[in-house]
């Protein structure tokens, strides 16, 4: 569905993405981990259009996009839930989640945007219950699925989610990530996952890319990426000197 | 039946893209990790950024064996030693032998491609197999032994054993599958006939037979010995053992696993890639290997890509059975041995450079070694018993040395023919 080949970026003056090269397939969750600074947002942010890419391809369903437009990008098929989630807070639920049909919007769309609104709606029952609510006034794990469910109204077919488990209370995280799962099984959605909760990550995905200083030195099968001991050490947090002591 | 599917049947262009994600992150990962790459990227000004397809491997120097030897035992693994949960060596070559590690990965990896070796060949959750290579250092049994248990199959370590006794188990454990070397199989095969036993009173169905070469002529005596298919299949420790390519039932060459090593073929004069469907020497690069990465690896060993694609519906290439060795290596039952080495054993005993060569041949399907030696004329007028303590020496060292039993004749002075102002170190007659 996706591929990258190559791509180098410099952005703020620095080279941030060397020649990578990385693809997904059509309903594969993918996790980037890396630590920060390691060129996992700008990645998100170059696939989306957001960024320029200094040279190499983006390959979305066999097109060139490294230099289209985001909201072409966007009608394409590829949708960002951003960092931080970046939800407006004086809108109310529902305000937020037309305007992430932004791109679909056209005379005459109405009740079809309305049936999306439902869709999401049945995905996150939350969502339902406050949608009168200004968004402002969620609790983080509403407001991330919020931020997803916005993403969603532009019926993406790649959806980039960027750090969703920030800020975020380890059993909502679970609840965050359970609703990903289901994005895929029930939707048969793709998914780029940028985490740095490695660990969250790689048990949801199917495959995964370690990124180091702008790099990928690492490709391979979650479950391998979960038994490789440079990841445990650097991602995982496991203290794995100390658990080989006891 | 192909064991991995999505894997075996991947789309080529899929591939390509996969092998170059895989290339650049080894090439990182080495380039990080191996102090013994790192210097030859920086002597070579390489820059480990500039890989943009799979063509830029050219500009990787080759490595070769005696590279792997000079860094026995532990210098070219790319991860600390507590990492690694298993070590194999290659069988010895001139001095040192070759050490290699896996980490957790590397065996299931490992697994996995055995795996799909076992199943290309037929092999199923049902068979029984029976594993006649030694169980040790060599990763021949380990390697099958795990991807058989892997399918599912019933697996009877037998280890090396003499053949009545192999015989006894393929008869009362109802062998189905047998794996060993190929002149090992042949011995069984022609035992059987010694002992007047029907092959078809067995429940032998497939045979797997590597770690030797062998020809097209051999594979039909022992089917028909045997009455079973026989399959071949290729593998060395230095990549990481049995596993790296395999037949499957169409018998029109071994499939090779491209999704986790890089194959290339080249010109062992020139070192240039030879044309398309012609021989060369085989070069490996790890695209997934954790422990022990290769990039490049000369391999010595002859073969061809075999064009076109199978009707298997593999979508990996094909290579030839290997054909021989680029150099003069000796591979006889399954061991690799150097005519140097002999030389040094010969030279030490008889205290000077012996004139000597080296005779193969397969008698009753067993490889036979003799060596040929040239006697100084004093020596050879001395007394008979002398003589015989002299081929008594050898055999025993060349016994003790390589675990081989082999045939010494003495031959009078310049008796040996000469090509040009050499002696054909060795003569192989398989």
């Amino acid at each position: 569905m996706l591929t990258i080949k190559n791509l180098d970026v410099y952005y703020d003056k620095l080279y941030t993405l060397k020649k990578i090269s990385l693809h997904i397939k059509k309903g594969e969750i993918i996790t980037l981990i890396g630590s920060n600074g390691a060129g996992k947002t700008t990645l998100l942010n170059t696939i989306s259009g957001l960024i320029k890419p200094a040279s190499g391809n983006i390959l979305f369903e066999g097109k060139e996009i490294s230099n289209e437009t985001p909201e072409k990008i966007v009608k394409l098929g590829i949708s960002q839930v951003p960092e931080g989630r970046l939800i407006f807070k004086t809108l109310t639920v529902e305000e937020n989640l037309l305007l992430g049909a932004y791109s679909q919007y056209s005379f005459g769309r109405k009740k079809h945007i309305m049936k999306d609104i439902d869709t999401v709606y049945s995905l996150f029952a939350k969502l339902k219950e406050r949608r009168k609510q200004l968004a402002g006034t969620l609790s983080g794990g509403e407001q991330q699925m919020l931020a997803i469910g916005r993403a969603l109204m532009s019926k993406p077919k790649l959806l980039l989610l960027d750090e969703p488990s920030m800020g975020l209370a380890p059993n909502i995280i679970k609840e965050v990530f359970q609703h990903i799962i289901e994005l895929k099984k029930l939707y048969g959605l793709t998914v780029l996952l940028v985490e740095q909760n490695a660990k969250s990550a790689l048990k949801i995905a199917d495959r995964g890319y370690v990124l180091e200083t702008g790099r990928v030195i690492l490709e391979g099968s979650a479950e391998d990426l979960l038994l490789n001991r440079d990841v445990q050490r650097a991602y995982l947090g496991r203290d794995l000197d100390a658990e080989e002591r006891i | 039946m192909i064991w991995d599917k999505e894997k075996e049947s991947i789309q080529r262009e899929e591939l390509a893209q996969l092998q170059l994600e895989r290339l650049q992150s080894t090439i990182h990962r080495v380039y990080r990790n191996v102090p013994f790459y790192r210097r030859i990227f920086d002597k070579n000004s390489i820059d480990p950024d500039s890989f943009s397809s799979l063509e830029d491997i050219n500009k990787i120097p080759f490595t070769t064996k005696n590279d792997l030897r000079e860094n026995y035992p532990y210098g070219l693994f790319a991860v600390p030693l507590r990492e690694v949960v298993r070590i194999h060596t290659s069988s010895g070559t001139t001095g040192m032998p070759i050490v290699v590690g896996y980490t957790k990965n590397d065996l299931k990896i490992w697994t996995e491609l055995v795996a799909r070796v076992l199943t290309s060949s037929g092999i199923t959750k049902d068979d029984v197999i029976q594993i006649a290579f030694n169980y040790g250092l060599f990763t021949g049994a380990f390697g099958f032994h795990y991807g058989a248990e892997k399918i599912g199959a019933s697996v009877i370590p037998v280890s090396i054993e003499n053949p009545k006794k192999q015989i006894k188990i393929l008869q009362d454990y109802k062998t189905t599958a047998l794996i060993s070397t190929p002149s090992y199989a042949l011995l069984i095969a022609n035992t059987l006939i010694e002992m007047d036993i029907n092959p078809n009173s067995l429940y032998l169905r497939f045979g797997l037979f590597g770690a030797e070469p062998w020809s097209e002529r051999m594979r039909q005596e022992i089917e028909e010995k045997l009455k079973i298919t026989a399959l071949d299949n290729y593998g060395l420790s230095e990549i990481i053992g049995p596993g790296v390519a395999g037949e499957c039932l169409e018998k029109k060459g071994l499939h090779i696993q491209e999704d986790h090593f890089f194959y290339e073929i080249i010109d062992p004069q020139t070192l240039e890639p030879v044309k398309e469907g012609e021989t060369g020497e085989l070069v490996i690069t790890t695209l997934t290997k954790e422990a022990f990465p290769v990039l490049r690896f000369r391999t010595g060993d002859l073969t061809r890509f075999i064009p076109g694609e199978c009707p298997c519906g593999r979508t990996f290439r094909r290579i030839d059975r290997i054909m021989g060795r680029t150099d003069d290596m000796i591979i006889i039952r399954g061991m690799k041995i150097f005519p140097s080495q002999i030389e040094a054993i010969l030279y030490e005993i008889e205290g000077r450079q012996p004139n000597y060569q080296i005779v193969l041949e397969r008698q009753a399907g067993v490889d036979q070694m003799t060596i040929l030696l040239e006697m100084s004329e004093d020596i050879f007028s001395d007394v008979m018993r002398e003589q015989t303590q002299l081929v008594n020496t050898i055999k025993d060292r060349i016994a003790s040395e390589f675990g081989l039993s082999i045939n010494v004749k003495l031959a009078e002075r310049r008796s040996i023919e000469k090509v040009g102002e050499k002696i054909k170190r060795v003569i192989d007659k398989r």
